[in-house]
């Protein structure tokens, strides 16, 4: 039976999450921003939360199930306060839910437990590669069988916590398919590189990794011999992405809303002339329709249905539309807008991320 | 809980409405394009005698007044989604109450709506029309000069109204009627505006023309023009004894919420058949979507078909809230001007850029491309251009009354 609201556990789960992102990651956003850096505090107040363990099972640590709806729900608001500490938050995801979604159960039983633990600890995931004509369903990254084992060789680049991470799942084409392996630090035959120097989303670390003859015993091939289903993985990044462009551009529209009602021009505020009050009720409409298209995504996913559709144009509807509302936002606060004094330069940077970066979040 | 199902009860009802459009609307759509105001009598039979037989009118969404929440709007939603897949211009020539049901829902009394709505559920097919629109007048309804001025036991209305959709069918082909919006007091503005049912065969009412349009050319839109039209006092919905003027345009706006996610739906309909076939058309020719793909690496008519679908399930899930919050008897006035907004916009785009993807053969009458670009525009004009339903959702975001927001 169809419902377009959230019910009032989730809503209580939103309201959480907003107050958090409101009081602890808004006000640290452009300090983190112009220094690259996020404050431990933010990390382990973010930890507190307990957003990953309440989606792993008891019997690894947890307390519950995960919920892609949970995710992009989560996802949203963090992202709402700031793009980079949602993103370094949900980095230990990037570890913890492809082995709960395509593990086998003993990688299940080795990795899940490190996530459980007080503390946060950063998790790593090598897809993206330093090429224009990068292709998740085609990476030059190789691995190849030799001796019982896997060897990795490729260059990936906006690898958050690369030199941090205990655990990183490294993605290279396997018989020409994309595969994913489990990587402990300190494994021989990877290089963490210099940290990446983005436009945007500044303050999570993101590295280039070089992956020379790095070998990988059998066990740590994802899903065992089962392998990987990727196209699942990628349709639940698309999902945590897409929802992370809404709180971004969320942000940047409730903040020109209000500008523009405060700003006088002409004798009255801004947003009585229709050419502003305009672009507003279609940053709102755009907000609106990519929040439903991402929470059908959830649905579809949590259900066990497929979702590459749906995750294909939602997370395209999305970061369109981030890039449209934060533009915008830029624009309606004219020349302010450009300076850094305000957020929304650094949000309409942050938007331009999205259509780029893929695999670096993922409910 | 947030949940996408499709309620089971809709399903069936759309297997019929799916098959009606695939077997007697859409082989019939070139015709009556080309020729105009000849009446799809077939069509209407079929969905009339359906919709008695039934007991459920596929026009209209009524809800029991004192029942609680329903699937009525999302079912309506649906079958007008995919009636307008099958032909918008055909659709809108469906009997029933329509959009002259939908101003009676919204403020007549229970009488009234017995008085009024009864017909359409027996006889000979009938339609139910709402004029609003006047010559020197579109948008600003507050405008509006046609006058009821009381005369003892009756109202007597004169004006001219024109843009009535099914005018001619509802008092013309058909025992029905027309709500005609119509001023008691010209100098209260809106207050002063109120609906006024005008039965077909009522003296002083005239059908003076039919226009002739760029698309949806089954449809009739009527000009009316009424000359001392005398009608009973509780002609006038809502109440005929007490006049509250406070309440008059208020229901005016009150439809609307009820009527554009209608419009929206039977907009999309229209982007969806063009998506379709061009996805047909293109699969022909060796060109599939790769939904993986980074968008970067997609071709230029596979970012455009990406973009196309991303942007009618954005409209779609936006109208699919407006009704859904109707059956939850919530408010739903922004979310409706918001799928209204949406839907005309992606109407209007996609099959614009869906002529243009398929060059000459999009430009030629020898596929229904040209025909859906054609149809599509009215959805971003009629229940309320793009800019007043964006004017409706901009004084909401901001609080802001009309005088504040012109």
């Amino acid at each position: 039976m169809a419902a377009f609201e959230p019910s009032e556990e989730q809503q209580m789960f939103i309201e959480a999450a907003r107050k958090f992102a409101s009081k602890e990651l808004r006000q640290h956003a452009r300090e983190a921003d112009e220094h690259g850096d996020l404050a431990g505090t933010v990390l382990a107040g973010g930890w507190e939360l307990g957003l990953l363990q309440a989606s792993i099972p008891e019997q690894y640590g947890g307390f519950g199930e995960r919920s892609a709806m949970t995710g992009v729900l989560a996802a949203e608001e963090l992202a709402w306060g700031d793009l980079s500490a949602a993103l370094a938050l949900s980095a230990p995801n990037l570890v913890a839910f492809p082995v709960l979604l395509c593990g086998n159960d003993d990688q299940k039983a080795q990795i899940l437990p490190h996530f459980c633990s007080d503390a946060y600890a950063p998790a790593s995931a090598a897809l993206i590669e330093p090429r224009f004509d990068f292709d998740s369903t085609a990476l030059k990254t190789t691995a190849t069988r030799s001796n019982g084992d896997f060897v990795l060789s490729g260059a990936k680049c906006n690898v958050p916590f690369a030199a941090e991470a205990e655990w990183m799942i490294a993605y290279a084409a396997l018989d020409g398919k994309t595969e994913a392996f489990l990587v402990k630090k300190g494994t021989g035959g990877v290089t963490v590189k210099d940290r990446e120097q983005n436009m945007g989303m500044k303050a999570v670390p993101l590295y280039s990794v070089d992956f020379h003859e790095c070998r990988i015993p059998a066990s740590q091939r994802l899903g065992g011999d089962r392998g990987t289903d990727f196209a699942l993985l990628l349709n639940c990044s698309r999902a945590a992405l897409a929802a992370m462009a809404v709180g971004v551009a969320r942000g940047a529209y409730e903040y020109a809303l209000d500008y523009a009602k405060n700003r006088q021009a002409f004798g009255e505020a801004i947003a009585q002339r229709q050419s502003i009050a305009f672009m507003l009720a279609e940053m709102f409409v755009d907000i609106e329709a990519a929040r439903l298209m991402i929470w059908e995504t959830a649905w579809l996913l949590d259900e066990g249905r497929d979702a590459t559709r749906a995750a294909c144009l939602a997370k395209n509807f999305a970061d369109e539309m981030a890039l449209m509302v934060t533009d915008r936002a830029v624009q309606i606060l004219g020349g302010h807008g450009y300076i850094r004094d305000y957020p929304v330069e650094m949000w309409l940077r942050n938007a331009r991320g999205f259509a780029v970066m893929e695999g670096i979040a993922i409910v | 809980m947030i949940d996408f199902e499709t309620p089971a009860e809709i399903g069936k009802r759309l297997e019929f409405v799916r098959r009606v459009a695939c077997e007697k609307m859409r082989p019939q759509a070139r015709h009556y394009d080309e020729h105009e105001h000849e009446v799809p009598w077939d069509f209407i039979n079929l969905m009339w005698d359906t919709a008695l037989k039934t007991g459920q009118s596929f026009r209209s969404g009524a809800q029991r007044p004192d029942q609680g929440p329903s699937v009525a709007s999302t079912a309506l939603v649906h079958i007008i989604e995919s009636l307008s897949w099958g032909d918008a211009g055909i659709y809108l020539c469906g009997p029933g109450a329509g959009l002259g049901g939908a101003a009676i829902e919204a403020t007549g009394t229970k009488e009234q709506k017995e008085r009024f709505l009864a017909r359409y559920r027996e006889g000979k097919p009938k339609w139910a029309s709402m004029a609003m629109t006047e010559p020197h007048c579109g948008s600003d309804t507050a405008a509006i000069r046609t006058t009821a001025v009381r005369d003892g036991d009756h109202w007597v209305l004169n004006g001219e109204k024109i843009f009535v959709t099914s005018g001619h069918k509802s008092l013309i082909d058909s025992e029905g009627l027309s709500v005609i919006w119509a001023t008691i007091d010209p100098s209260a503005g809106r207050a002063g505006i109120k609906p006024f049912v005008v039965e077909a065969g009522t003296p002083g009412l005239k059908v003076t023309k039919l226009e002739h349009k760029m698309g949806i050319r089954a449809s009739d839109t009527a000009s009316l023009v009424l000359e001392d039209c005398r009608i009973p006092l509780d002609n006038l919905l809502g109440s005929a004894e007490v006049v509250d003027r406070t309440k008059g345009f208020k229901g005016a706006m009150a439809t609307f919420d009820a009527t554009r996610p209608s419009v929206a739906a039977s907009a999309l309909g229209i982007a969806r058949a063009s998506i379709e076939l061009l996805k047909d058309l293109l699969a022909q020719e060796g060109i599939t979507i790769r939904y993986q793909a980074p968008r970067n690496l997609l071709s230029a008519i596979e970012r455009d078909v990406v973009d196309m679908e991303a942007q009618l399930r954005a409209g779609w899930l936006l109208t699919l809230k407006a009704a859904w919050l109707m059956d939850q008897r919530r408010p739903n006035t922004v979310e409706a001007s918001a799928c209204k907004v949406k839907a005309g916009d992606v109407v209007t785009k996609v099959t614009q850029k869906a002529v243009e993807l398929m060059g000459p053969l999009g430009y030629s009458r020898k596929l229904l491309l040209e025909k859906w670009m054609r149809d599509a525009k009215i959805n971003d004009l009629f229940e309320g251009t793009g800019q007043i339903n964006r004017l409706i959702i901009a004084r909401r975001l901001l609080g802001y009354s009309s005088a504040q927001l012109k």
